[in-house]
């Protein structure tokens, strides 16, 4: 389907409601501009001044009017708000079940990461009808993840993970721009979304022929990084066993309890003295510039795949 | 007031302006008036500064691939179009230039409460304004106006020290200028000029002057922890520093959305005093315009997220923030309601300040109801950071602010220099603005929505012919703001001699004589009618 031409494409699941309630906008708007600019051109000419002298009587102004719009714009602004939240809040979450990618924005450029261990630059391959959930950052300073056509953006911060998720519903390529002034090259930060239909991206995904996938590499990140060492997998170690840990809630030493999300694994590798887990010393080296933004990335995959494993048994007593 | 046109004696006449000559008596002068002529010749240089920088941005977005600079060039461009605009222009135009001329006019007094810290507002925003002007000769800053964090701290090569520090020092003048105006209009008002006597304008003025006093601070430790990051590499803002990337701009916004408000709140008051005048009638609703003033101003410093939704803040943050912003919106309807109807029934001329006034209602309300789409969450996702953010501030601070700032200009003119313009002249100027404006920045919303990305030195070509077109707008703008240059110019000396009251005004200012004595009134004015009191007599008052 033609899209208007002053329409951007509608190529996503949320693309067509969040338009819906951009052309109700638009109508509010167009509706209340002509209001307001058809009363005054009326007054203009039924008001102009016809003897130099003329003296209209005052009118101190009127209770009921004052009253009745400023109860016409806030219902409005209600309905607006409440349709505009709602459909916020139903797409601040990806379902369960979506594909899971890593993004990596540097000045000029963008990194993906598929888990299965594609590796690509300023482009984005994804499959047609299922959600695809991104896992951002930055290795310098704040881009924003914005395509268009999918009504979807989001910054990508350094320092920290911000998700974004979106499930195409055409076939085609799309504009990804940066969003976020980020730079002498920033116009320059362009990539493409390439969505393929189902099988064409199994084939486009096997044709990569990725020596590795992300949790394959993020485990070999573990051990070159001595992880394993404390990390025992029975719990016995220096450090708390990973399995089943990642989407977990976990028990801090301040008694506080937190979902082990990607963020806590983030900062917990980064600034592990930040929160620990209860029943352990804070004695874990930081490895704030010892790994890089991918190899984070990995590390995380890897930790997702370990949180999905069931926890060994712990002695009890053991610190 | 009548006696006073029948004789010609304007040289003859002591005035503020020929009281004393040589450049001593205007650069030491404790006089309002003259100072804000002062900063009426500083505002202007920078709006051509600042416009030039604009008009350069427009011809190189001719072409998709960038039609004059490299990427770096364009980059500066629009950081100092933002800057030397906003700082420099938008914020001091209406308060520092109408503001210091009409405030203690309109309450009756001789002066501020504080002149020499009047005086001294001044060199502080000339001295903020030079460092600005040599960090864009000494090679320019490419940060954005917003300067955010950690690119403006750690990764920009450009000056931004120099520019923090210019920006760090201008909002010192701001902060002592709303404070004058604040004590000002407390304590130094006319006998029987009670606050609900007041015109509509000083009302705008206080509130405005509420948000410099409390907001600039807040700009000004976020700048200052900028400088620290950026020269000593204080771990503040960037992460790599164990710093916190986005709290720079939770503090920038604190002060920054307000400062939106510093830029509109005048252009509402200049407007309030505009169109009473031309439709010979009292404002409709008094008290509620002067309340949705004071409401704008406490609303103003609850929305600073609304900026923010796409950052990865909480959802919940957002929603709140999305309500407020829908708040703040109330009131201006309000406004634009009451302005509206205080039309019917008028006796409505057309001079060129009512023009400007009214092209200020339109794309006031353009600017306003654009609005609604940022502070909606779900549609701000896909407009924040696109060029429908860029027309939908430039509807409410050029639409708005400027040509509110243009029909005070236009209104007070004969009060401050004592002459009268080619009316004929100014509402072709008026007219002009309004379509170029139009032309300019109309397009820009449907290029946002299409996606297109703000910031960017070149562009993907399906977006080339909305850009020619907003480029062709700004020519027609840019044409329109150079007449109004040209006739005041040509006003001051060769403009026929105003008289004291030419609108046949209320408010104490026009009860003076145009240019008023350096005393500005002769005795203590006593004010015992109400605010805009156009009626026939019996009928005033009540």
């Amino acid at each position: 389907m033609q899209s208007l031409p002053f329409q951007p494409e509608q190529a996503s699941s949320i693309a067509r409601s969040v338009d819906q309630l951009y052309y109700f906008l638009t109508a509010v708007t167009l509706f209340f501009t002509a209001v307001i600019f058809s009363i005054i051109f009326y007054f203009m000419i039924k008001y102009r001044r016809r003897a130099p002298d003329e003296r209209p009587k005052a009118i101190e102004g009127s209770f009921p009017l004052e009253v009745l719009w400023t109860a016409i714009p806030t219902l409005i602004v209600a309905v607006i708000f409440v349709w505009s939240s709602t459909l916020y809040f139903r797409n601040s979450e990806p379902p369960k079940g979506a594909m899971e990618i890593f993004v990596t924005g540097k000045q000029w450029m963008w990194k993906v990461e598929h888990p299965e261990g594609q590796r690509e630059i300023n482009e984005l391959h994804v499959p047609l009808g299922r959600p695809v959930k991104l896992t951002m950052t930055s290795e310098d300073v704040i881009h924003d993840f914005f395509v268009p056509a999918f009504r979807v953006k989001k910054d990508v911060l350094p320092g920290r993970y911000t998700t974004l998720w979106f499930e195409a519903t055409k076939v085609g390529t799309f504009h990804l721009f940066c969003a976020q002034y980020c730079g002498a090259f920033h116009a320059g930060m362009l990539g493409s979304i390439i969505v393929q239909q189902p099988d064409e991206y199994e084939r486009w995904l096997a044709g990569g022929a990725p020596g590795e996938s992300m949790e394959q590499a993020g485990a070999k990140v573990f051990s070159a990084s001595g992880c394993p060492t404390c990390h025992l997998a029975d719990g016995t170690g220096l450090g708390p066993s990973l399995l089943g840990v990642a989407g977990h809630p976990v028990k801090l030493t301040t008694g506080e309890t937190v979902t082990a999300d990607d963020a806590y694994m983030r900062e917990s590798i980064l600034l592990p003295k930040a929160k620990v887990v209860q029943g352990y010393s804070p004695i874990m080296p930081s490895f704030q510039g010892q790994i890089t933004e991918e190899q984070l990335n990995n590390m995380v995959a890897y930790l997702r795949a370990l949180g999905q494993a069931q926890p060994k048994p712990k002695e009890e007593g053991k610190k | 007031m009548s006696t006073a046109t029948l004789e010609p004696r304007v040289h003859a006449q002591k005035n503020y302006l020929n009281a004393d000559y040589g450049w001593k008596s205007w650069l030491f002068t404790l006089d309002h008036k003259r100072i804000a002529l002062l900063y009426l010749v500083s505002i202007t240089f920078f709006f051509i500064i600042g416009g030039s920088f604009a008009v350069l941005m427009r011809i190189h977005l001719v072409e998709p691939q960038g039609a004059l600079v490299q990427p770096e060039t364009y980059n500066k461009l629009f950081t100092l179009h933002g800057i030397v605009m906003i700082f420099f222009f938008l914020i001091p135009s209406i308060p520092a230039v109408l503001g210091n001329f009409l405030v203690p006019l309109m309450v009756g007094a001789r002066d501020l409460a504080f002149p020499r810290l009047n005086l001294l507002s001044w060199y502080i925003y000339i001295v903020g304004g030079l460092f600005t002007l040599y960090s864009a000769i000494a090679g320019g800053v490419d940060t954005g106006w917003t300067f955010y964090t950690p690119y403006s701290s750690t990764y920009s090569n450009t000056q931004v020290t120099a520019v923090a520090i210019g920006v760090f020092i201008t909002g010192f003048s701001s902060i002592l200028t709303g404070l004058n105006f604040i004590v000002t209009i407390h304590k130094m008002r006319a006998p029987g000029l009670t606050w609900f006597r007041m015109p509509l304008f000083l009302w705008s003025i206080y509130a405005t002057s509420i948000i410099m006093v409390l907001g600039t601070p807040v700009l000004a430790i976020a700048i200052f922890l900028l400088a620290l990051e950026h020269l000593f590499h204080v771990g503040i803002f960037s992460p790599a520093l164990g710093g916190d990337p986005l709290l720079f701009q939770h503090l920038f916004w604190f002060y920054s959305h307000p400062a939106v408000y510093i830029m509109i709140l005048p252009a509402m008051g200049v407007v309030s005093e505009i169109i009473p005048c031309f439709s010979r009638k009292r404002i409709f609703g008094y008290k509620i315009v002067a309340f949705s003033s004071v409401a704008i101003a406490v609303l103003g410093f609850l929305v600073w997220g609304h900026h923010m939704f796409v950052t990865g803040q909480s959802v919940y943050a957002g929603l709140i923030f999305s309500l407020l912003s829908f708040l703040v919106a109330i009131p201006s309807a309000i406004k634009v309601f009451n302005w509206t109807s205080t039309l019917y029934k008028g006796s409505i001329s057309y001079e060129a300040p009512m023009l400007y006034a009214l092209g200020f209602i339109g794309l006031f309300t353009m600017g306003g109801l654009t609005g609604l789409f940022l502070a909606s969450l779900a549609t701000d996702v896909h407009l924040n950071g696109t060029y429908f953010i860029v027309a939908h501030f430039h509807y409410i601070m050029v639409g708005g602010a400027v040509m509110g700032y243009l029909g005070g200009i236009h209104f007070w003119w004969p009060k401050i220099s004592g002459r009268k313009y080619p009316n004929g002249w100014a509402a072709l100027a008026a007219a002009i603005i309004f379509i170029g404006f139009n032309l300019t920045f109309f397009p820009q919303f449907i290029l946002g929505y299409l996606g297109m990305p703000r910031r960017y030195a070149f562009y993907p070509a399906e977006f080339q012919v909305l850009n020619v077109m907003s480029s062709a707008g700004a020519t027609v703008l840019g044409v329109g703001y150079l007449i109004p240059l040209v006739y005041l110019i040509w006003s001051m000396r060769y403009g026929p001699i105003a008289e004291p009251n030419p609108w046949g005004a209320t408010g104490l200012e026009w009860k003076t004589s145009s240019p008023p004595p350096t005393e500005n009134f002769a005795q203590t004015p006593v004010v015992t009618e109400e605010a805009y009191a156009y009626a026939p007599q019996e009928a005033a008052g009540d």
